[in-house]
């Protein structure tokens, strides 16, 4: 970003000499050629209206995230007890639970949480399944055959037993689901890093690289990681909504996030009990969380279609 | 799995022994063994590092120290990690999986009441999923870019998206409480419990054999609404996997050839192509049905349905770990034994794969 777009001529042509830069087939340096990468990602991207819909619900999210203090008039928490189990009216656009909090603030509080969960498990898990991934399938050998048995194990595990397994011994709380979470989630990425460094282990560059003595780990990371970066990414995204939905599943059995937190799967179990005679309390954090993993869903769609070299369209 | 074969199996061939059948199943009982000793390993140190303490929870808190210290020595906690997992991996081959403090019965006694009813569930889901998803993605293949195809892309989506603890309680909203079309959570109408001797213990194989056929209908009836929500995933994943493969063999020269020699479109659709959809299919649906053996649990919660994921989480909070571990134990050796069996059946049905 410390380059901007050249400024020559008047301010109308300006645009047009955006579009021209950044579509010459002739760039001038690395940062040109990247953002012409990332332009034409885009266009193609963008085409798909699928996974623009996708964008921008997770845009949404985010916006609404940030900005939870001005959108909300308290933090989720607050109760009005008088105010109990009120129906969606103008004043409560989603009604209120059976502590009189407003259900609509609650939601917006929540996408901080479910934000929080999801960037938490990526963090973990992406790092852990391209170490994995990509050191057995650059070494290969005997280190390729035990890292891919334990891969193999996790990957034979029911992953929701797992979890609830995991959160039991680690004890409920927003973090161990994150951690058990990501305990299950991480050997697929393994396996894809190491699917693409099968590929690309013996590619030119690799051996340049080696030729010029660079060591296995600044190989690893500076020649091999990146290349497997786009399928890591893609099948990231459309883990996501599975992400959230076990997040949910734990937060609704109580091993997710614990009260008061906002969390909305465990609005619905807590709401369970009204779902009768005040049909709301239970149904809309459903809603939330159905509108948001939809979201991952359309959004990897269209990521794999951009990004991925194999389906061939983008 | 498939990285090591190549250069083995070439061994293999090119001495007449051990024939490379044998090498072949070796390999795959080297893998299951692995594979269940990773599984009780993990449970292990899972059931080692849980909070709750297993000596308090059989002694009471008012215990002397000298009966605590009797019983710990008695659960063998006071050998060597090592040597308690080695025990506890023996006893877990002969069947036992200690007792469960909340029922105060064997683990496995429990486990073998609460299958059934998760087996029943899981097996009525997989079923609605093959026989509607399986038309719907062939459907949607065909007519590429249609309406039809449009619509199976949504139902996928939504089938993939929606927390299925919340759709589940729609539902019963919608279907019980508001129009009271069909009944409400558990197995059974409550003065229907207990009349049918559960023999197999799925209640509607018992009933039927019984002819009890008006109880048959009653579970028959509590089925349809657990069973559709657990089936949603099901379908999802089965419509959009038989959907890419048909585009794929549609694509096929063999389908135009048989195209130009005049077959009737749904001879070439149902004949031709999806013969060799059928194949990639039996993978896809063994995935399935084992991945709703295990995401029944939460299905269960919702419908008060007494299978084993209900089992599970009831003995979560309970802090009863035998119970806990041995359900883990048992869904996963399902899991992956519902995962070998796909893979046989595909190795038979399929001469390209067993090479």
């Amino acid at each position: 970003m410390t380059e901007m777009a050249p400024r020559d001529g008047a301010q109308a042509g300006s645009e047009a000499g955006l579009r021209a830069w950044l579509l010459s087939s002739t760039p001038s340096s690395a940062f040109q050629a990247r953002c012409q990468r990332v332009y034409l990602s885009w266009r193609s991207f963008s085409r798909n209206p699928i996974a623009m819909v996708g964008f921008l619900i997770i845009l949404l999210l985010l916006v609404v995230a940030a900005f939870a203090p001005l959108i909300t008039s308290g933090d989720g928490t607050s109760q009005v007890l008088q105010d109990r189990l009120l129906p969606p009216s103008a004043e409560h656009w989603f009604g209120t639970d059976q502590l009189g909090r407003d259900i609509f603030d609650r939601i917006i509080w929540g996408s901080r949480i479910t934000l929080y969960i999801v960037a938490l498990v990526a963090v973990i898990v992406v790092p852990v399944g391209l170490l994995v991934g990509t050191v057995a399938g650059y070494l290969g050998g005997w280190v390729d055959a035990i890292l891919m048995r334990i891969t193999d194990i996790f990957l034979a595990f029911p992953r929701l037993i797992l979890a609830l397994a995991f959160v039991s011994a680690l004890g409920p709380g927003l973090e161990n689901a994150v951690l058990a979470i990501a305990l299950t989630t991480w050997s697929p990425f393994a396996r894809i890093a190491r699917a693409e460094t099968l590929t690309i282990r013996n590619a030119e560059h690799i051996l340049a690289a080696r030729v010029q003595g660079a060591s296995t780990g600044r190989i690893l990371l500076h020649h091999v990681t990146p290349l497997c970066l786009s399928s890591v990414i893609v099948r990231l995204t459309l883990d996501m909504a599975g992400i959230i939905l076990t997040a949910a599943g734990l937060g609704f059995l109580g091993l997710g996030a614990q009260p008061p937190l906002p969390e909305w799967g465990a609005m619905i179990s807590d709401g369970r009990q009204y779902l009768l005679d005040q049909w709301w309390v239970p149904t809309i954090p459903g809603i939330a969380i159905l509108v948001v993993s939809m979201g991952f869903n359309l959004l990897g769609d269209g990521l794999r279609d951009v990004l991925d070299p194999r389906s061939g369209e983008g | 799995m498939v990285d090591v074969q190549p250069t083995e199996t070439e061994e293999a061939a090119a001495e007449p022994f051990p024939p490379p059948i044998f090498v072949k199943i070796f390999r795959q009982v080297f893998t299951v063994a692995l594979t269940f000793i990773g599984l009780t390993a993990i449970t292990f140190i899972i059931g080692r590092v849980m909070p709750a303490d297993p000596v308090l929870a059989i002694v009471g808190d008012r215990a002397s120290t000298d009966v605590y210290e009797a019983m710990y020595i008695k659960l063998g906690l006071d050998k060597p990690l090592l040597e308690q997992y080695w025990i506890y991996l023996t006893n877990v081959l002969q069947g036992d999986f200690g007792k469960s403090i909340m029922t105060s019965r064997d683990v496995l006694d429990d486990l073998i009441r609460f299958f059934p009813a998760t087996l029943e569930l899981a097996t009525v889901a997989t079923l609605a999923g093959i026989f509607l998803g399986v038309p719907m993605g062939v459907a949607a293949a065909v007519n590429q870019g249609r309406w039809i195809d449009h619509l199976v892309r949504v139902v996928g989506l939504f089938g993939y998206s929606v927390p299925i603890f919340w759709l589940g309680m729609v539902a019963l909203l919608i279907f019980y409480g508001w129009l009271d079309w069909l009944p409400g959570p558990g197995r059974l109408d409550v003065f229907y419990d207990g009349i049918v001797e559960p023999t197999t213990g799925v209640i509607l194989l018992d009933s039927a054999m019984q002819g009890e056929w008006e109880i048959f209908r009653n579970a028959l009836h509590h089925l349809v609404l657990p069973g559709s929500i657990l089936a949603t995933f099901a379908l999802a994943y089965i419509a959009r996997m038989t959907r890419s493969f048909m585009l794929d063999q549609l694509s096929q020269e063999y389908v135009l050839t048989a195209r130009v020699k005049g077959l009737s479109p749904l001879g070439v659709i149902w004949r031709h192509a999806f013969r060799n959809v059928l194949v990639q299919l039996i993978t896809i649906i063994g995935l399935t049905y084992a991945s709703l053996l295990e995401g029944s649990v939460l299905t269960e919660t919702i419908f008060a349905w007494p299978g084993i994921g209900q089992y599970i989480t009831t003995s979560l909070f309970n802090a009863d770990m035998n119970a806990v571990i041995g359900g883990t134990v048992v869904v996963g050796i399902c899991f992956v034994g519902i995962n070998l069996l796909s893979d046989a059946l595909y190795r038979f049905a399929d001469p390209r794969a067993r090479q």
